[in-house]
Formats: C-alpha cells, structure tokens, sequence
C-alpha cells in the first residue's frame, strides 16, 4: 500500500482520508494509520500546493544557482550546505555531481532581490569559490505538472 | 437499375452501439462514460520511436506478416509473461488493430456452414465477422450469477457437430468478466473433447486486477487449437495506432497471412516500429496505467454498493457492468433517460448482445474527478426513480 499511496498523495495531498481508503482497497483506519508511519519516519515532510505564480499579480522571481565550495575536512559539503539552507528565501538545497558542487534554488521578490542575495551573502560565505545565477524565465512544467492549458478529451462520446 | 448491394451485407445488423451513439452526438453538453479506449495518451517514448522511425524515412511496407523484429519482441513478451512459446517467424502475423485478427482469423477457418460459438455479452465484432465469413453464429448467453465467465456446461449445451471454432473474448468488454485458469481448464476439456477450435481474443490481457491474466493456450493440448489475439491499443493506450497480432498453429496463420496480404498488405510501418519500443520498454507504463484503473474501479464498485446499485465485482478490462432490473426499465430506455435527465453516456447492455439486457456498460476510462461527476448524477438519477418519479 505505501509506495501506491505515496504515488497518490504526491499529486494529490488534498485527497480525503475515506476517497483514499477506497481506492486503495484498504479501511480507512489503515490509512489513517500508514499515514501517521510516514510522518513519524519522515517520509512524508509536508503537504504542498502547486502554485502557478505566473497567473496571480504577484511578483516571484526563481533562480537556480550552481554554487562550488571547498568541502571542509570531516564535514564534507554538509556544512555549508546547511549554512546556505538555513536563509529562508533558500527554497531547496542539492548536493549535484559534476561541475559544481551545490544547486540553491532560490524564490525572491525582483531580480534585485535575488542578485543582492548572491552578492552580499551566498558569495561572501567562506567556503564558497564561485557562483552561477540562473533565473527562469518561464515553467511549462513543474513537480511532473504540466501548468500550460490542460488538454480537452477528444475522444468520440461512444466507442465500441 | 439493378440493385448494387449485397444481400448479406445489407442484412447484417447494425451495431447497437452506432444507434446510441447518434443521439449522444446531439448532446454537446453531455459528459461521458461510454468509451472503449484508455484516456492515457501513448506513452512518450513509444510514441517518439514512431516519429523517430518517420525521420528516418520508414515509410515503406513491412513485409505481409510485419517486421520480423517485432514479431520476435512479441514472441519474446509472450514467453515472458504467459510461459507460451511461438515461431516468430511462421506463428504470427501483424495486423491492423485485434479488430483485423478477428476477421482474417474467421475468414481462415471457416467453411460454409460451420458454426461459431459466440459467448455474449462481447464485443460487437464476432457475430457479423462470422456471419460476413459464412459461418452460422451461435450465442451463447452468459449469466450474472456466473460473473460472466463461460462454464463447461454451458459450452458443452452449445456444440454440435458443426462447431468448429469458440470464440473466447476474455477479458472481457463489456462485463469486465476474466476466466481464471482453473475457469479455462474446465472448459478445455469440453474444447479438447469435441475437437474444436478457439479464437482467444486476449486485447485487455494487461489489464486484469485479480493475479496475472492466463491465456487459454497454456493449457496442455490447446496451443495447437488456439488463435490467440492481442494487440497494444488497451495496454499501451495506442488505439489510434491501429496494431495487434495473431498468433497460433502455423498453417492457420499462413492462410491468415494470405488474406492479409491479399486485402492489408501489412499493418502501419510507423505503428509497428513504435509497438517495438512498446514490448521492450513498456512494462512500467502498464503497471503504472494498470493501477490507475485498478483504483477507479474500486472506486467505482464502493459507489455502486453505496448507492445500492446491484454489481458483480469485474476484474478485467476498464468496464463495470452494474444490473438495473430494479427500476423496470429496458438498458435503452435507462440508458435514453440517463442521458436526456442527467447528461450522462453510457452504453446499453444490449449494445453487446441480447443477454446485456437488463445491464448497462460503464467505461471507467475516465480521470476519478470525472467518475465523481458522472457517479454522483447516476446517484440522483437513481434516487430520483427510486421515489418513482
């Protein structure tokens, strides 16, 4: 039940308890129950809604950021990464192979914003040789959602 | 003038579906649970080695029986998954969609006169295909209290000594029905004793929710009598592809492949390059599609019993077949009603033959928020005759 119900509630944590109970073929006390496991065991970490921010009036400015740090002896790139995570306009923190070591995405207000944050804290951080802003200009999909227009159901109303 | 048209053509009757489906089409506000296709688009894969083939220029025809890699990936995935073993190269043939395979296999076997066992309900193809072969079609009417599967004894009531082929449409459009193995070895033995043959038309054979689908032709004795019939628009979610296959005793394919040849020439070149990628990498979109229905069904099935709605639990296909005797009412008459009060498709069960009487299809082919919508009008339909109105 875990890994289909997981699959579920990752589209979909709004799903009501007993609908989740039913599809699943299980009681509901059984959800309610695996549901609570995996809070406790930190599997499940939250309950998110996917926000289409380029719909609203509000202004939101993402960038993704390749960040290379000298990893500290005994601490690796744990350090540092927490350091980075602990800002709260950091919105994930990703230790990546290859060219560069970290990948912050960061949410700020204006490019502005963004640009002062990699300038006056990000780069200022002892361990952190270099940076590598990106911003996004547009999502055409995000979280294995596709936010454009949805697609109409064009099959024939009755088909054999 | 003369008359321009054939007797047997011009007697056949329409498909029952076509009927409904002309009134549903007057309904632009209507919503629908009447469909007999995935509302999965192609997997992406699967669908960009189709282009992929396309761009490199593909666009000849395959020889008549289809490309040879393909038919070794299905002789490959029929090993895998039913144990069954095929020459890829004298027992199977391409074709155009399981819809062809039905046709050309009839056509094969049939002589003037020789009777075909048609379990009902079931697709709507088997009885003209029959007929337009020169068979004498024989119903057989399948029972509720049986879940729809085919019994021994109900078998053994239909054949006579110009029974020469059963068909088998199972899983099954459109109860939902599936034939364990135990179900087909009871029936084997019927099959085995009275020397006939069997077209096992297997299209939903990935979508069943009860163990693993078995096909017929794992049974000792029955490969050697058996066309067995399956093709990717269910499974794979590639209807519009037009591809499925045949494949059975060597010299019942060879004359398939005649008249494939003859009236075809091959299945589409591009579909069957995608159908390659489909067999080899397309395990996890079944598993992935399989589940989705699997939880609309349940949902589905806790709706019906909620609302008292009398249903036998289906464990194949995408279809529910729900009883509505209660309400004294004909399948077209509901099925009229529903559609005109509520805005609502589904098909009569005696769209499938004169046994689905009483019952009605409901394709669950559709996203839950849509069976939310649909189920909670069939609930106020229901109330609503309930308190006689």
């Amino acid at each position: 039940m875990r890994e289909e119900l997981l699959a579920i509630i990752e589209k979909n944590s709004r799903i009501d308890l007993k609908e989740l109970a039913i599809i699943l073929g299980v009681q509901e006390i059984d959800v309610v129950n695996e549901m609570a496991a995996l809070e406790a065991e930190g599997i499940i970490c939250g309950y998110h809604t996917l926000i289409n921010w380029e719909k609203t009036n509000i202004d939101k400015v993402t960038a993704l950021i390749e960040v290379r740090v000298t990893p500290q002896r005994g601490h690796g790139f744990g350090n540092v990464a927490e350091r980075i995570q602990r800002y709260p306009e950091v919105n994930s923190v990703y230790l990546i192979s290859g060219g560069y070591d970290l990948m912050v995405i960061l949410e700020g207000r204006s490019l502005r914003e963004v640009s002062a944050f990699v300038s006056d804290k990000l780069s200022t951080l002892e361990q952190v040789l270099s940076t590598a802003t990106h911003f996004i200009l547009r999502k055409y999909k995000d979280h294995g959602t596709v936010l454009s227009q949805k697609k109409e159901d064009e099959r024939e109303m009755i088909t054999p | 003038m003369r008359n321009p048209l054939a007797d047997k053509v011009v007697e056949l009757k329409p498909s029952g579906i076509r009927k409904f489906f002309d009134i549903v089409h007057e309904m632009k506000d209507a919503i629908s649970l009447g469909v007999g296709e995935p509302d999965f688009d192609t997997p992406w894969h699967i669908r960009d080695e189709g282009i992929y083939s396309l761009e490199q220029g593909r666009t000849i025809y395959t020889s008549n029986a289809g490309l040879k890699e393909l038919r070794q990936e299905i002789c490959n995935t029929l090993y895998r998954k039913q144990g069954l073993t095929y020459d890829p190269l004298t027992e199977v043939l391409i074709t155009v969609g399981g819809s062809e395979a039905i046709d050309m296999g009839l056509r094969a076997v049939i002589n003037p006169g020789d009777e075909v066992l048609i379990p009902q309900p079931s697709y709507v193809s088997y009885e003209p295909c029959a007929i337009l072969a020169g068979a004498t079609p024989v119903i057989i009417n399948l029972k509720a209290e049986n879940e729809f599967r085919l019994t021994a004894a109900e078998l053994e009531e239909a054949i006579t000594d110009k029974t020469k082929i059963l068909i088998l449409p199972f899983p099954n459009n459109p109860t939902g029905a599936i034939m364990e193995r135990k179900d087909l070895e009871e029936i084997a033995e019927v099959i085995l004793e009275h020397d006939i043959f069997v077209m096992s038309d297997e299209i939903y054979s990935e979508l069943t929710y009860k163990g693993k689908h078995v096909s017929i032709a794992e049974l000792p004795g029955m490969k050697e009598r058996t066309i067995l019939i399956n093709g990717f628009s269910k499974a794979y979610a590639m209807t519009g592809w037009r591809l499925g296959y045949a494949c059975g005793p060597a010299e019942i394919i060879k004359q398939m492949t005649k008249i494939h040849q003859f009236a075809i020439m091959c299945a589409p070149t591009t579909s069957q390059y995608a159908a390659i990628e489909a067999l080899k990498n397309g395990d996890d979109d079944i598993a992935e599609m399989r589940t989705a229905y699997n939880q609309r069904r349940r949902f589905l099935m806790n709706a019906f019993q909620e609302m008292g709605l009398e249903c036998f639990e289906p464990y194949g296909a995408f279809y529910v077949f729900p009883c509505i005797k209660e309400f004294g009412m004909t399948s077209d008459e509901f099925a009229g009603r529903f559609l005109e009060e509520e805005k609502v498709a589904v098909v009569p069960g005696t769209a499938f033959g004169d046994c689905g009487e009483g019952f009605l299809r409901i394709s669950y082919a559709y996203s839950l928020e849509h069976l939310k919508e649909a189920v909670s009008r069939l609930e106020r339909f229901v109330t609503k005759l309930r308190n006689g109105r």
